[in-house]
């Protein structure tokens, strides 16, 4: 079942400077994504999911963030060490990016036919007709009714969901490998938001394409995700198959999001289980383990040093110090949610 | 909870003018009750007239049509002592924790605003009465002092709620308290807004789209689309047996955090939008996406009636 590694993150930081001083909002993240699988980046605001999207993108502002230290590796190439031409060439053909919010992320004065085309006009050499006959398909692909009138239309035509079938199609156009889908059902109410999900599934069942999902929603994760990386305070704190991490989650701040969510069939006399305090500053990031201000679990040590990263089985890794042989064994075996 | 009814909402309407005799209906024919120590879920997607709901049911807005009865008395014709004893006894948390609260004013001052307008009380006695809410709320007297830009959003949902509470009220309107907070902080705000609401025998009108929260904190549950309530019951049985087919597409739209059970799980797939509000579709709203729509649903709007005990339904299938 193992597919090919398609996209490999390596120790990537990187920062950002501001008037307060700089922030290191992704500190020494590693990762891999693999042909035709969904790997779902899960975390709270401010963890730094949405800069390492970027980061892949290269779509960090130089004149404030940059890529400190880490490599990406696409295809034989670093992606940190091409430059912006050669970036150019790859972004939207091989990687593309769907962003939250369609009403900024696309522009109101273009039809929504001429900035589908832009990217099949910028990559491949095709007459308009033509860009316009793939336009119009990948339009159908999306879901859109009566394509060829909706290409002259504008932004402004469209519903939130239908906006958001747009910037996928304007993704997609290329058949890209990658997709990157930052939030992108957040802004949707849930019975849109279950239609794009399917959409997404459908995409990539039909074309094998690979998508990195970034949401703060374990229900989406759960629905959609093969993988999950958790990110806390700028790190991978644990990342696994969907399973795992649902079902023997290791890290305290991986269980604390779990139980912080209330589930429909869950009983209602039972307080939530919140995690208490907020996320530490990034300005100054602590020396240990960053959950360890907030983890109930936490021992000496953590504090002091940051945990290495360990595996616990098959690609199911995690950095928290209550892994080491000499910790406490803290939940209770391999735990409940086993049966 | 308890029997004695304190708020009663019949028949409201709001309707917005837009110009050029364009009418939104952004409530059109709304009822429902909240009785003392319950809190009543009001859940639906955006643009269904949720919010307008609270705002004019706390007097925000006048209604277009209808009432709304705060102990047996009609709040939008309440004048002078009887206005002022009602807004203390109704307050609201609004969603936006960096919009709603005062960039210039120190947190003291935001909790106790009610208290100064009220007349009766010094400075010394209102920040006392500072120092004791944050405590409640979990934060310190240390914070009363500090502005708003000092804190996170959870923080300053905290201090929102604290200065919902100063006037003592009986009921508060929660719109959207949680929506803007990460999902553990969240969960930290609902614990305590439960926990308030046991040690002070509150009544909330909880107003969310998230069903998962809303089910976790309601007793009862009505469901708005587009205007209208079309289905309101307990929140158990809403989960477990709900009625209308919009409220069964909504809960099947719902992911759970559960990736076996959302690979198992059968779906009710609602096509399309939702339709303006300024042109809603005659007879029933919910028709254009409904998967059991039938041709009566086009002529006439469903009847709101009782369809178990304590279970309302406004829907063509239970005629």
């Amino acid at each position: 079942m193992e597919k090919k590694k398609l996209l490999e993150v390596e120790g990537l930081r990187v920062s950002f400077q501001t008037h307060g001083g700089t922030v290191q909002a992704v500190r020494g993240v590693s990762f891999s994504l693999h042909e035709g699988e969904t790997l779902a980046v899960v975390g709270e605001s401010g963890c730094g999911k949405s800069v390492t999207a970027r980061s892949i993108m290269r779509l960090i502002p130089e004149h404030i963030g940059r890529i400190t230290e880490g490599h990406i590796r696409f295809q034989d190439k670093d992606l940190t060490a091409l430059t912006e031409k050669q970036m150019r060439e790859l972004r939207g053909s091989q990687i593309s990016m769907i962003f939250q919010d369609s009403m900024t992320a696309l522009n109101p004065t273009i039809t929504i036919g001429e900035q589908i085309m832009e990217g099949i006009i910028r990559h491949q050499k095709v007459s308009r007709q033509e860009a316009r006959e793939q336009a119009v398909e990948t339009l159908k692909l999306v879901g859109i009714a009566n394509p060829e009138s909706r290409l002259k239309q504008y932004l402004h035509q469209f519903s939130g969901g239908m906006r958001q079938r747009i910037m996928i199609a304007i993704a997609f156009v290329c058949r890209p490998k990658i997709l990157i889908a930052d939030e992108p059902t957040t802004a949707l109410d849930v019975t849109i938001q279950a239609q794009i999900l399917d959409l997404f599934k459908r995409l990539q069942e039909q074309t094998g394409v690979s998508i990195i999902m970034i949401t703060h929603d374990l229900g989406v994760v759960a629905k959609i995700a093969n993988r999950v990386n958790v990110m806390y305070a700028g790190q991978v704190v644990e990342s696994g198959a969907v399973r795992d991490i649902f079902y023997h989650p290791q890290h305290p701040y991986t269980r604390g999001l779990l139980g912080s969510m209330p589930r429909l069939d869950s009983e209602r006399d039972i307080p939530l289980k919140s995690i208490p305090g907020t996320p530490p500053d990034l300005f100054a990031p602590p020396q240990g383990c960053a959950f360890a201000a907030r983890c109930e679990y936490a021992l000496e040590v953590c504090g002091r040093y940051q945990p290495e990263t360990t595996t616990v089985c098959e690609r199911h890794r995690v950095a928290c110090w209550l892994q080491d042989p000499r910790a406490k064994n803290i939940w209770p075996q391999r735990d409940e949610a086993t049966g | 909870m308890g029997v004695r009814k304190l708020l009663e909402v019949n028949g409201l309407k709001r309707y917005f003018s837009l110009g050029k005799n364009q009418l939104l209906k952004a409530i059109d024919d709304v009822s429902f009750e909240i009785y003392e120590g319950e809190t009543f879920g009001l859940v639906g997607e955006s643009g269904c007239g949720k919010s307008t709901t609270g705002r004019t049911v706390i007097g925000l807005y006048p209604p277009t049509q209808g009432e709304v009865l705060y102990e047996g008395k009609n709040v939008h014709k309440l004048k002078g002592k009887e206005l002022q004893r009602f807004n203390m006894k109704m307050q609201m948390i609004f969603q936006d924790p960096y919009a709603s609260l005062n960039p210039r004013m120190i947190v003291a001052d935001i909790i106790t605003e009610s208290m100064e307008i009220n007349g009766s009380y010094s400075r010394r006695e209102r920040h006392e009465r500072a120092h004791e809410l944050l405590e409640m709320v979990g934060l310190n007297k240390e914070h009363a002092n500090r502005f708003p830009h000092e804190f996170s959003g959870g923080q300053r949902q905290r201090i929102g709620i604290a200065r919902a509470l100063a006037s003592n009220p009986q009921m508060v309107i929660a719109d959207e308290p949680i929506s803007a907070l990460d999902v553990s902080v969240q969960a930290q705000v609902v614990n305590l807004m439960k926990r308030l609401q046991r040690e002070r025998n509150l009544s909330y009108l909880f107003i969310a789209h998230d069903l998962a929260m809303v089910k976790h904190i309601s007793d009862r549950i009505g469901v708005m689309y587009l205007g209208n309530l079309v289905e309101l019951t307990t929140s158990d049985q809403l989960y477990k047996n709900p009625k209308h087919p919009y409220t069964q597409a909504l809960l099947s739209a719902i992911p759970v955090p559960d990736p076996d059970v959302e690979l198992s799980r059968e779906r009710i797939q609602i096509e399309g939008d939702v339709p303006s509000p300024i042109n809603p579709p005659a007879g029933c709203v919910f028709r254009t996406r409904c998967p059991l729509a039938k041709p009566v649903c086009a002529e006439q709007k469903p009847v709101w009636q009782e369809v178990a005990s304590q279970h309302y339904v406004a829907c063509h299938l239970y005629n």
